[in-house]
């Protein structure tokens, strides 16, 4: 779906980058990913001492760029867009890929995990302090 | 909850330095970022006020190195140490996978490291976390002061489980990268468990 944005995140609730599309160049993504989990943390604080469950989505405008932050489910949909695209385009895609998105979540959460096998269930003493070496 | 990326191929865990206000958390964080290389590390952000309180939150992401083929990245928090803070204490410590506890080791922080350590059991507590099956460690700060209690006698006061115990002087770097190792040792250790 084109909201003719620069770029997107999808961004754990607890600031974890999961997955970044576009016009990524030298943006600071780990810290932008931090920082947007930080900012709906704060926000859904705010509305929950107000009455309110959470705030879905939250805006921020610059000069030049701006951005878009829907909460999906324990994912954030991060939208970093400019003067080639509006607050109302991207809005209104937000809306319709999150929605999209939370099916896809929901199907995923449903999965039978437990056949995973984890890579680090076999990780030894000196894996860990060849790190600190 | 250490967060795995199986696309991507890493593994991001968050730690969080907790501990009463000017006990020196941000220090801490400035000296591992002072004395990483660039590449090992991204930005330090910090939400500050005016007076280089922290308001919100510090951030640093560092980068260890690969294991089983997995790039292993800590996320470095720290937490508003001021006693009003408390919401925005709790919210970071959403998704810890583990903690390091900075107490001041000045005689009359005393009272300010107990206060400190009930409200980080209650707080991740009403975040579903038990501060005795967490990572943790203890870091006494300061020990370069005059005004100090004995190292033993903190620990006595403030040990809860066992944790490792270490002495710092985060403004010199002395001791910070123990505590930051004594951390990471035991969050890449629970992963052992999945």
């Amino acid at each position: 779906m084109d909201a003719s944005a620069r770029v997107v995140f999808l961004v754990d609730k607890d600031g974890q980058e999961i997955a970044s599309q576009g016009e990524v160049g030298n943006l600071d993504t780990t810290s932008l990913a931090s920082l947007a989990a930080g900012n709906v943390a704060a926000t859904g604080g705010m509305a929950q001492l107000i009455g309110e469950k959470e705030f879905p989505t939250l805006s921020h405008e610059g000069e030049k760029e701006s951005i878009h932050i829907s909460v999906v489910g324990r994912l954030l949909l991060v939208v970093v867009f400019d003067e080639r695209s509006s607050l109302g385009l991207v809005k209104l895609r937000s809306k319709q890929v999150s929605q999209q998105l939370a099916a896809m979540f929901d199907e995923i959460a449903a999965g039978d995990y437990d056949d995973l096998d984890s890579p680090f269930a076999g990780i030894t003493d000196e894996d860990i302090d060849s790190l600190f070496s | 909850m250490t967060f795995i990326n199986y696309a991507s191929r890493e593994i991001n865990c968050k730690i969080v330095y907790y501990g009463p206000g000017l006990c020196g958390k941000t220090t801490n964080l400035q000296h591992i970022f002072d004395s990483t290389a660039p590449q090992a590390r991204g930005k330090l952000i910090s939400l500050a006020t005016e007076t280089d309180r922290t308001l919100f939150f510090d951030f640093m992401p560092l980068e260890l190195g690969t294991v089983r083929g997995f790039k292993t990245r800590f996320h470095l928090y720290t937490v508003p140490g001021q006693v009003f803070y408390d919401a925005s204490r709790k919210l970071i410590l959403k998704g810890v996978d583990g903690v390091v506890f900075v107490a001041d080791s000045q005689e009359e922080r005393m009272d300010a490291n107990i206060e400190s350590l009930y409200n980080l059991e209650e707080n991740l507590q009403s975040q579903g976390y038990d501060l005795m099956k967490l990572p943790y460690v203890l870091q006494l700060n300061k020990r370069d002061l005059s005004n100090i209690v004995p190292a033993e006698d903190l620990a006595t006061e403030l040990q809860r489980k066992g944790e490792p115990v270490v002495e710092a002087v985060a403004s010199t770097g002395q001791g910070v990268f123990d505590t930051l190792k004594a951390v990471a040792k035991q969050v890449l250790t629970e992963l052992r468990k999945g």
